[in-house]
């Protein structure tokens, strides 16, 4: 196999080299990749077939099974809206679908200018504020979507 | 053994039976779908539903084990209500092209829907669009008809350990499809063809050419082409399944008749190349031995010229070249016996017969979705100046040709192949099954080694089902140690042994291996009819070995036919010519092309 050309973070290499030992750990590693790359390259999936001996085609299986997994580069900000049941339920797909309206992407695409992209996650864990959509690591909850240009504006200029 | 009642039938099983293999046994049967009985249950349709007495709860029969007692009911208004939403929750994600589908009248999904009487669809049409993918020459991955049973995944992963498949995403976007969704044709898929076997449905299946055979059968005036014929040594043990009769029946002679009247000129059998290709690897194996005793066995280890590993099975050759490239010096560089028919007709035959090898168009009818990729594998398969094989149909596109063309094949007179490159040896035709060509190498090496013919040339421990089969030889006081694996999941405990050997300086736990990728060899290969489990299997061997029993010479090297081709044409086994028409070589491929 040729292996993905991409460096690896020490860290993340003896990370990888502890956790490929243990049972269930591909779910870890998986984690730790994402954190560094913001997403799982194809390329660090395949480096990471190689040093566990786990098959690529059952890492993709696991990558593609969990929503918070993401196979594509994200945007500067990254746009979680929730599609959870409390949120579906109050509109999430409303904020979703004027999300990537203004935005003129796909959910998992990334705009033009690098700045956004636009992911489903289910459940944010704060139902009692829904419908909830967190950009970064803000969160913001009881959304209309008239609110959204504004929130959105706000991180253009960051 | 425990005691149980199917529907009231009292039964006893071995501990741990499930309630499906308890029912069989009581000759009831229950609907399934996922299930087969080549792979672990994986419980995903929820066709084989039962109940036991006293209880309302509803168990997958093929995956819940018996215990004592146990009072099994297979059959109620419930249970069948309980089936037919099943069945309308599949068919509601399904295609309705079912006249255009290449599983017309061979789908379990439509055996089922016609056994239920489904009439009516209640439940939303939501058939998915995802391209097919036809990135191979061999299959085609059409995963709009897939309805998620799982065997391909199963069996790709499980039987063969080749990961070219698995289900990605969840839920309604779930799809077969190799690792970050890349073709087929790029991913580690060795072209098996196992999975178009076990799939229920037409979700994946041979790449039909029988279009282009009609083609070149009818051409006329000038542009007529001469169209010679080979036929595969497992494909004669299994034909007869797709015109309803029992496995294992033989029909060697009805095809070559049947081949005649669909207007080939010549009618040719791969059990003469099969013959051939043990003269060119077991004089391969003697010669790599003689240095071997002359060196030692570990520096033979260590060169890697020895174990020699047999090179017939394309799927085989495309996984090693992938996945243990360390181990291409250890290659036989004989080219399997397609390829050898394919250059002897175009070369030799083209000669004899005086015709003109640029209008000669080669067919082969294989066993074998892989041997479709093999006749264009690389340079070495254009050995004669043309392509050696032109197309190669499978048993099972054969089958649909002979219908086709109207021949009431059951009742067709037997007839002869053609001379020189039809008549063969009992050990040609063991190539079909596991074991036989390790068996064939064996009676033709004892021969070049001692001069000697064997008195007993059944070597019975290399046949049979077990996953890897091991035997030990006495030829002129060397210890032969050799090993037989079939079904790719089990070849890597043997190569494993080979390079730990390998790496520690130790001698090799076998001189020679053979490896065959499917379960049971050829006679199990991906393009034979379908429905193969064990038991056919098994008689579909039976039969392969019959035939060699009933031969007139049982060993490659007393084919007259053979000493003829040699006399005339290739002077002697490894010789110049030999290595020029007979010979291929490998090369380390990446996992994933870039």
């Amino acid at each position: 196999m040729v292996a993905g050309d991409i460096e690896f973070s020490n860290e993340l290499q003896s990370y990888i080299d502890e956790w490929s030992k243990k049972e269930g750990g591909l779910v870890m590693m998986l984690h730790r990749i994402q954190n560094e790359f913001g997403y799982v390259p194809r390329a660090a999936a395949e480096k990471l077939s190689l040093i566990s001996g786990i098959p690529l085609a059952k890492i993709y299986g696991v990558i593609t099974f969990y929503h918070f997994f993401k196979t594509t580069k994200p945007g500067k900000h990254r746009i979680a809206v929730c599609l959870g049941t409390a949120c579906y339920l109050k509109g999430g797909q409303d904020l979703l679908e004027e999300t990537c309206s203004i935005l003129s992407i796909e959910p998992d695409e990334m705009t033009d200018d690098g700045l956004f992209s636009v992911d489903e996650v289910r459940c944010l864990g704060c139902c009692g504020l829904a419908p909830v959509l967190m950009i970064d690591n803000e969160v913001y909850g009881k959304l209309t979507k008239e609110q959204l240009p504004g929130i959105i504006a706000k991180y253009r200029s960051l | 053994m425990v005691n149980v009642k199917v529907n009231g039938i009292p039964v006893q099983v071995a501990e741990g039976s499930t309630m499906l293999e308890a029912a069989k046994k009581a000759h009831v049967k229950i609907p399934t779908l996922c299930y087969n009985p080549d792979l672990s249950p994986w419980a995903a349709c929820g066709i084989c539903v039962v109940k036991v007495e006293g209880s309302n709860k509803m168990l997958r029969s093929c995956c819940t084990p018996v215990s004592e007692g146990m009072s099994i009911i297979t059959n109620d208004a419930d249970l069948v209500q309980t089936r037919r939403t099943v069945i309308e929750l599949i068919l509601s994600t399904h295609p309705d092209d079912c006249l255009f589908c290449p599983r017309n009248q061979s789908c379990e999904l439509q055996t089922l829907a016609q056994e239920f009487g489904i009439r009516e669809q209640p439940y939303k049409k939501m058939v998915r669009d995802i391209p097919t993918d036809t990135s191979t020459n061999s299959l085609i991955l059409n995963p709009s008809k897939c309805i998620r049973c799982g065997r391909c995944v199963e069996v790709c992963q499980e039987m063969q350990g080749v990961w070219a498949i698995e289900f990605l995403g969840r839920g309604e976007s779930i799809r077969i499809a190799p690792a970050a969704d890349v073709k087929l044709g790029d991913s580690p898929c060795i072209k098996c063809g196992q999975c178009s076997a076990h799939c229920p449905v037409g979700a994946i299946y041979e790449n039909d050419q029988t279009s282009l055979v009609w083609d070149a059968l009818m051409k006329e005036g000038p542009d007529a082409k001469i169209c010679a014929v080979q036929i595969a040594p497992a494909v004669r043990v299994a034909l007869a399944e797709s015109f309803g009769l029992p496995p294992g029946t033989d029909l060697t002679g009805k095809i070559y008749t049947a081949l005649r009247r669909l207007g080939f000129d010549a009618v040719f059998d791969t059990n003469f190349s099969a013959d051939l290709t043990i003269m060119e690897e077991g004089t391969e194996f003697v010669h790599r031995l003689t240095g071997a005793l002359k060196a030692g066995m570990r520096q033979a280890t260590a060169d890697r010229s020895l174990p020699l590993i047999t090179s017939c099975c394309p799927a085989w050759v495309d996984y090693m070249e992938k996945y243990y490239s360390d181990m291409i010096p250890n290659f036989s560089t004989a080219k399997s016996p397609q390829q050898m028919m394919g250059v002897m007709i175009k070369t030799y035959w083209a000669a004899k017969a005086k015709v003109d090898p640029a209008k000669i168009y080669s067919v082969s009818i294989m066993p074998c979705t892989a041997k479709k990729f093999e006749n264009g594998r690389d340079e070495s398969m254009y050995s004669s100046g043309y392509k050696d094989v032109d197309v190669t149909l499978t048993t099972r596109e054969l089958a649909r040709m002979i219908k086709q063309a109207g021949i009431d094949f059951l009742n067709l007179p037997d007839s002869q192949p053609d001379s020189p490159l039809g008549p063969y040896s009992g050990a040609g035709v063991i190539f079909g099954a596991t074991g036989g060509v390790m068996e064939a190498a064996l009676r033709t090496a004892y021969f070049l080694v001692t001069k000697e013919e064997l008195k007993d040339v059944n070597f019975t421990a290399v046949r049979g089902l077990s996953g890897i089969k091991e035997a030990t030889v006495h030829i002129n006081g060397i210890e032969l140690r050799v090993a037989a694996a079939h079904q790719m999941g089990n070849i890597a405990t043997v190569l494993e042994e080979v390079r730990k050997a390998r790496a520690e300086g130790r001698e090799t736990p076998w001189h020679f291996i053979e490896v065959m990728a499917c379960r049971g060899g050829c006679i199990g290969g991906g393009g034979q009819p379908y429905g193969a489990t064990d038991e056919v299997r098994k008689l579909r061997m039976r039969s392969i070995y019959d035939h060699d029993e009933k031969s007139e010479y049982r060993c490659s090297h007393d084919n007259p036919y053979i000493k003829q081709i040699y006399a005339e044409f290739l002077e002697k086994p490894g010789s110049h010519r030999s290595h020029e028409l007979l010979h291929t070589h490998y090369v380390e491929k990446p996992l994933y092309l870039k």
